[in-house]
C-alpha cells in the first residue's frame, strides 16, 4: 500500500498547489499598486502606452477580464453581481442595455466627461451606462463585381428587392450574430414591427443567404474573398480597415458601405460601475480615462469603433475611406429586450423555414 | 471477510481523488448554476420544466441531435474500422506519420476545421475555384456549407481518429491465432470474424462509439458554422437561450435533457459491455502484425489509405495551402488571376501591429498552449489512473458502473453553461478561481478524464487475474504486482491516454474562449481573435497559426509513436 499512498499524496499535493492563485507579476516595484478589475468581451483591445499611462498616473495595476462575446460577458457580470468580481463592466451595447439596466448591476455615475459627449449616444438618463464607442452594422459590397458587370450598387433596402440584385446578399442569422442582429433591427426600425416581414419575405424570394456568423459570411461568402455574394451584413468601418489592414495600405478601397435611407443600425457600446465594488474611486478615474481623448483617439485603430468624444481626433487613412451613414436606424433598448424573443422567432418562421 | 474488507477500502482509496475533482470542479459549478437557473424562472422551477416539454422547438432539436449523431456515429465506423483494422494487422513505411497525420483532425477547434472545409469546398474553396476556371462558371458549383452533408463529413473527419486509435490499437494485440484455429475448425473467413474477433474487439469498439456518438450528440461548431442556420443540435440551442435571450431557466432544462441522454447512453453502454470484458492474454506487435506481401492486401492497404487521406488530410491541406497563397491577388476576385505563393502571413505572425495590450507572439501562444497542455496531462493522468485501477477490477460492481457514467457527464455538458458555473460556484476563498488561469487545465482535465480513463482500463482491465494470483502466490504484495506487472503493461495505454489528454487541451476551444485571461490566450483562442477582424492580413495569420497548430499537433502525436518503441508497453 506504501506506493499508493505516495501516489495519494503526490496526487492531493498537485490538487493542492493547482487551487492556489496565480503567483503575482514581481516587476512591479511601486509600493503596492491597487488592482482594478475590468470585465469586457473578447473584442477589447488598447495600446499598450495607453494603458500603462493610467496605470503609471494612478499606480494602479488594470486587470482585464475579457472573455467571451459582448453577451456571455454581460451574462457573467449578472450572475455574479451578489459577488461582483470585477470593478467596472465595459462593453454592453444597446442592443443589450436592457438586460444590464434591468439586472441592476450598474451604480449611477455623473462624470464629469459626460458634458462633452452629445445626448443621443445618452441612452440612460440615470447614467448607470455611460457611453464610449459607436460603430454601424452596414451593407457592404464588392466595388469590382459591381465595376465589371456595369451594375449600379443597390443605394437602399428597398434596392434590394429588385430582380438585379438576386442571389447576391448574405446576411447572418439574428439569433446567432450580433451584426445579424443589427440588420433585422435596421428592418424594424425601417419598415416599422408590422412591415419587416413582408420585406424580408421579399428578400427570400430574391434568394437572400443566411449564414450563422460574420465570419463565414464575410470570409466565404463574400466575393471580396472569392466567394458567390457581392452584398454583405458588415460593419460601417470594415471598408477602411480593407485597405489598412491589408499589405500595401495605400491601395484602393475594394469595399463600400450602402448609408442611404436609414440602410445602417448604429451600435453604441456602454461603460459602466459595478455594485458593490470596493474601488469605486479608481473605477470613476478609469471611466473618466475611457471618455478622455487619449483613450478615444487609440480605440478606432484598436476595436474598429469610433469616439463619442467629439474632440477626439480620427486618424487620417481612417477617415479617407470612411463614408458615414445618413441617419441610422433606431430602435429603443427597451423595444429591443422586449421584443428581441419574438422579433426573432417571427423572422426565424419567415426566413429559414 | 477481512478481505473483502481490505479490497472496499482499496476501491474506496482508489475513487477518493477522482471523485473529490468531479465534485468540485464539476458537480459543484453545474449544480450551483442550474440551481440559480431555475431559480429565475417567474412562475417556479416546475414550470421551466412544462414549458421546456411543451414547445415543439426542444422536440425538434432533440430528435435533430439524436438523428444527425446516429448517423455520424455510422459512418464514422465505416470509415474508421477498415482502417483501425489496416493499422492493427499491417506494418508499412510511414505507417507512424500516417497515423500522426490522422490524428490531427480531431485534436482541430471547429474555427480550424470549418476555415479548412471552407478553403478546400466552400464558395471560394480550391475545388469550386478550379471548377469555375476549367467551365467558365460565374459562380460556385458546390454547395457544401449549409447542409447536412457537411456536418457529417465533418463529424467523420473530426472522430474517425478516436476509432483508429481505440479500436486499432486494441485489435494489433488480440491473438491472431484464435481466429486462426476458428479457421482450421472449419470456419470460413467471415464467421471466424464474425463470431470470433467481433466479440472479442466488441468492448473496444463500443468504447470508441459512445465517444464517437457522444461528441456528435454534443457537437456545436461543426453544426453552427458549416451546418447553417437551419440545423440546430441541443448544444446551439442551449447557446442560443443563455446568450442571446438570457432565458437561463430554458437553458438550464435543455443541458439537463443533455445530461440526462449523456449518463442513460452510458449506463446502457457498461451494461452491453459488463459482460465483454474478458481478459485476454494480448500479443505484440511482432506477433499480430505483418508486411504487406500479397498483391490484395497491397491494393487494400492503398485504397484504404487514400480514402482515409482525402477525408482526414486533404481540407487540412487545403488550409495548409490557403497558408502560403496570397489570398486576393491583383486586386479582385479569385477567378480572374491565379494566386501566387506568399510567407507574408508568417512573417506578420512575429509582429505586433499596433502595440496592443494582450499582443501575444506566436512563440508565445503556443508555450501558452503547451503549458496548459501539459498541467492537463499530469493533471488526467494522476486522476485517471486510480479511477481505471478501480474500474479494471471489478468493472460490474455498481459502485464502479456509476462512477464511469459519471466520468463521463463532463461531454455530455454543455460549454457555456459550465463556463457560467464555474463563475457562480468558484467565487470565494480558498476556491475563488474566477479569473484565475487555473480554470482552463482544470476545464481541459474535465474533458480528457473520460478519455484517460477509456484508454487505460480495457488494458488494465486486460491482465489475466491468473498471472497476477501466480505472482501473488509466489510472495509478491499487492505493491509489486501493481508495479512489476501492472505498470509495464500499461505503460502504452498511459502514454496514449496521456497523448490524448495533451493534444485535447491543445485543441480545446469552446470552454477556452469562456475562461481565458486574455493576456495568456492559446493557439486557439489566438486563431479566433484574428479570425474575427477584417482584413486580408488577419485571415492569412489565422490560416498561419492553425498550420502551426496542426504541425505542433503532428509533432506530439509522432513523438508518442516514438516512445511507445522506446520499449514500455511492448507485450
Amino acid at each position: 500500500m506504501k506506493k499508493e499512498l505516495i501516489y495519494f499524496i503526490l496526487t492531493v499535493a498537485i490538487i493542492m498547489t493547482a487551487c492556489g492563485q496565480a503567483p503575482a507579476s514581481p516587476t512591479n516595484l511601486n509600493p503596492s499598486p491597487r488592482k482594478l478589475m475590468v470585465m469586457t468581451h473578447d473584442s477589447f483591445l488598447a495600446s499598450e502606452s495607453v494603458i500603462s499611462s493610467f496605470e503609471k498616473a494612478n499606480n494602479v495595476k488594470l486587470q482585464f477580464i475579457a472573455s467571451g462575446d459582448a453577451g456571455a460577458a454581460l451574462n457573467k457580470a449578472i450572475l455574479s453581481k451578489d459577488n461582483p468580481f470585477a470593478d467596472v463592466f465595459y462593453g454592453v451595447d444597446n442592443t443589450f442595455l436592457s438586460r444590464a439596466l434591468n439586472e441592476g448591476i450598474f451604480d449611477p455615475y455623473n462624470s464629469p466627461a459626460l458634458k462633452d459627449i452629445p445626448s443621443q449616444f445618452k441612452m440612460d438618463p440615470q447614467n448607470r451606462a455611460l457611453p464610449v464607442d459607436w460603430g454601424d452594422v452596414c451593407l457592404n459590397y464588392d466595388i469590382k463585381y459591381f465595376s465589371d458587370r456595369n451594375l449600379q450598387p443597390p443605394q437602399n433596402l428597398e434596392d434590394l428587392l429588385k430582380p438585379e440584385y438576386k442571389d447576391l446578399l448574405v446576411v447572418e442569422n439574428p439569433a446567432t450574430s450580433s451584426p445579424g442582429l443589427a440588420f433585422l433591427l435596421t428592418t424594424i426600425g425601417h419598415f416599422g414591427a408590422d412591415k419587416y416581414l413582408d420585406f424580408w419575405r421579399g428578400l427570400v424570394a430574391n434568394n437572400v443567404l443566411v449564414v450563422n456568423d460574420w465570419e463565414t459570411a464575410y470570409r466565404s461568402n463574400f466575393t471580396r474573398w472569392g466567394g458567390d455574394h457581392p452584398i454583405v451584413v458588415s460593419y460601417g468601418s470594415s471598408p477602411p480597415f480593407e485597405v489598412i489592414e491589408s499589405d500595401s495600405p495605400d491601395t484602393t478601397p475594394q469595399t463600400a458601405v450602402i448609408t442611404k435611407d436609414g440602410s445602417c443600425f448604429r451600435q453604441v457600446e456602454f461603460v459602466g460601475v459595478l455594485k458593490g465594488t470596493k474601488n469605486r474611486d479608481l473605477a470613476e478615474k478609469w471611466i473618466d480615462f475611457m471618455l478622455s481623448t487619449t483613450f478615444q483617439e487609440d480605440m478606432p485603430l484598436q476595436m474598429y469603433v469610433f469616439p463619442v468624444n467629439p474632440n477626439a481626433k480620427l486618424d487620417e487613412t481612417f477617415q479617407k475611406y470612411l463614408t458615414m451613414p445618413e441617419n441610422p436606424t433606431y430602435v429603443s433598448p427597451d423595444d429591443i429586450a422586449n421584443n428581441r424573443e419574438a422579433w426573432i422567432n417571427a423572422w426565424t418562421e419567415t426566413v429559414l423555414r | 471477510m477481512i478481505l473483502k474488507n481490505h479490497k472496499w477500502v482499496t476501491y474506496a482509496l482508489l475513487w477518493i481523488l477522482p471523485l473529490i475533482f468531479l465534485l468540485l470542479f464539476y458537480f459543484y459549478p453545474m449544480s450551483s448554476i442550474l440551481k440559480i437557473s431555475l431559480e429565475r424562472s417567474q412562475r417556479g422551477w416546475l414550470n421551466a420544466f412544462t414549458e421546456a416539454f411543451l414547445s415543439p422547438t426542444t422536440w425538434q432539436v432533440l430528435t435533430f441531435t439524436f438523428w444527425q449523431a446516429i448517423l455520424s456515429t455510422l459512418l464514422t465506423l465505416l470509415i474508421g474500422l477498415p482502417g483501425a483494422y489496416l493499422f492493427a494487422h499491417y506494418d508499412f513505411r510511414g505507417k507512424s506519420l500516417l497515423q500522426a497525420l490522422l490524428s490531427i483532425p480531431f485534436l482541430m477547434p471547429t474555427l480550424v476545421v470549418a476555415a479548412a472545409f471552407n478553403s478546400l469546398v466552400g464558395p471560394s474553396g480550391w475545388l469550386n475555384i478550379a471548377i469555375r476556371q476549367i467551365f467558365h462558371l460565374n459562380s460556385s458549383p458546390l454547395q457544401f456549407n449549409n447542409t447536412l452533408v457537411a456536418i457529417l463529413v465533418a463529424h467523420v473527419f473530426y472522430n474517425t481518429a478516436i476509432v483508429l486509435r481505440m479500436v486499432g490499437d486494441y485489435w494489433s494485440h488480440l491473438d491472431p491465432h484464435l481466429g486462426q484455429a476458428a479457421q482450421m475448425l472449419g470456419a470460413n473467413r467471415w464467421q471466424a470474424i464474425r463470431r470470433i474477433i467481433l466479440p472479442l474487439l466488441s468492448p473496444a469498439v463500443a468504447a470508441a462509439a459512445l465517444l464517437v456518438f457522444i461528441f456528435d450528440f454534443t457537437s456545436f461548431g461543426v453544426i453552427l458554422i458549416l451546418g447553417g442556420p437551419r440545423f440546430a443540435t441541443l448544444e446551439v440551442e442551449i447557446y442560443y437561450q443563455t446568450v442571446s435571450l438570457f432565458n437561463l431557466p430554458m437553458a438550464a432544462v435543455l443541458c439537463l435533457i443533455q445530461l440526462g441522454c449523456t449518463l442513460a447512453l452510458t449506463l446502457i453502454y457498461s451494461r452491453l459491455t459488463k459482460r465483454m470484458s474478458i481478459p485476454l492474454s494480448l500479443k505484440s506487435h511482432r506477433i499480430t502484425q505483418h508486411r504487406l506481401t500479397t498483391i490484395r492486401s497491397k491494393i487494400m492497404a492503398g485504397s484504404l489509405i487514400a480514402i482515409l487521406l482525402t477525408l482526414l488530410i486533404l481540407p487540412l491541406a487545403a488550409l495548409a495551402i490557403r497558408s502560403v497563397t496570397r489570398l486576393v491577388p491583383d486586386r479582385g476576385q479569385m477567378n480572374d488571376t491565379s494566386s501566387g505563393f506568399t510567407l507574408d502571413y508568417y512573417r506578420q505572425l512575429g509582429t505586433s501591429h499596433r502595440e496592443s495590450i494582450f499582443y501575444t507572439s506566436t512563440t508565445t501562444a503556443i508555450g501558452i498552449s503547451l503549458g496548459y497542455a501539459l498541467a492537463t496531462t499530469v493533471l488526467a493522468l494522476a486522476l485517471g489512473f486510480p479511477a481505471a485501477l478501480a474500474l479494471s477490477r471489478q468493472a460490474e460492481s455498481p459502485i464502479n458502473q456509476g462512477m464511469d457514467a459519471l466520468l463521463m457527464l463532463p461531454l455530455g455538458t454543455s460549454a457555456v453553461t459550465l463556463g457560467l458555473g464555474f463563475i457562480v460556484a468558484l467565487d470565494k476563498p480558498p476556491l475563488n478561481l474566477r479569473s484565475s488561469w487555473l480554470l482552463i487545465p482544470l476545464a481541459h482535465t474535465l474533458v480528457a478524464f473520460p478519455f484517460v480513463v477509456r484508454n487505460l482500463s480495457p488494458a488494465l482491465r486486460s491482465i489475466q487475474p491468473r498471472i497476477r494470483h501466480a505472482a501473488a502466490v509466489l510472495g509478491a504484495s499487492p505493491v509489486s504486482v501493481i508495479r512489476y506487472m501492472d505498470l509495464p503493461l500499461v505503460g502504452r495505454a498511459a502514454l496514449i491516454a496521456g497523448a490524448f489528454a495533451f493534444t485535447i487541451s491543445m485543441g480545446e476551444f469552446g470552454a477556452t474562449v469562456l475562461i481565458a485571461r486574455p493576456e495568456y490566450p492559446t493557439i486557439p483562442v489566438a486563431i479566433y481573435r484574428l479570425l474575427s477582424r477584417p482584413g486580408e492580413l488577419n485571415y492569412g495569420q489565422a490560416l498561419a497559426l492553425s498550420t502551426i497548430l496542426m504541425l505542433v499537433s503532428c509533432i506530439a502525436m509522432l513523438l508518442v509513436d516514438k516512445f511507445r518503441v522506446g520499449g514500455i508497453g511492448e507485450f
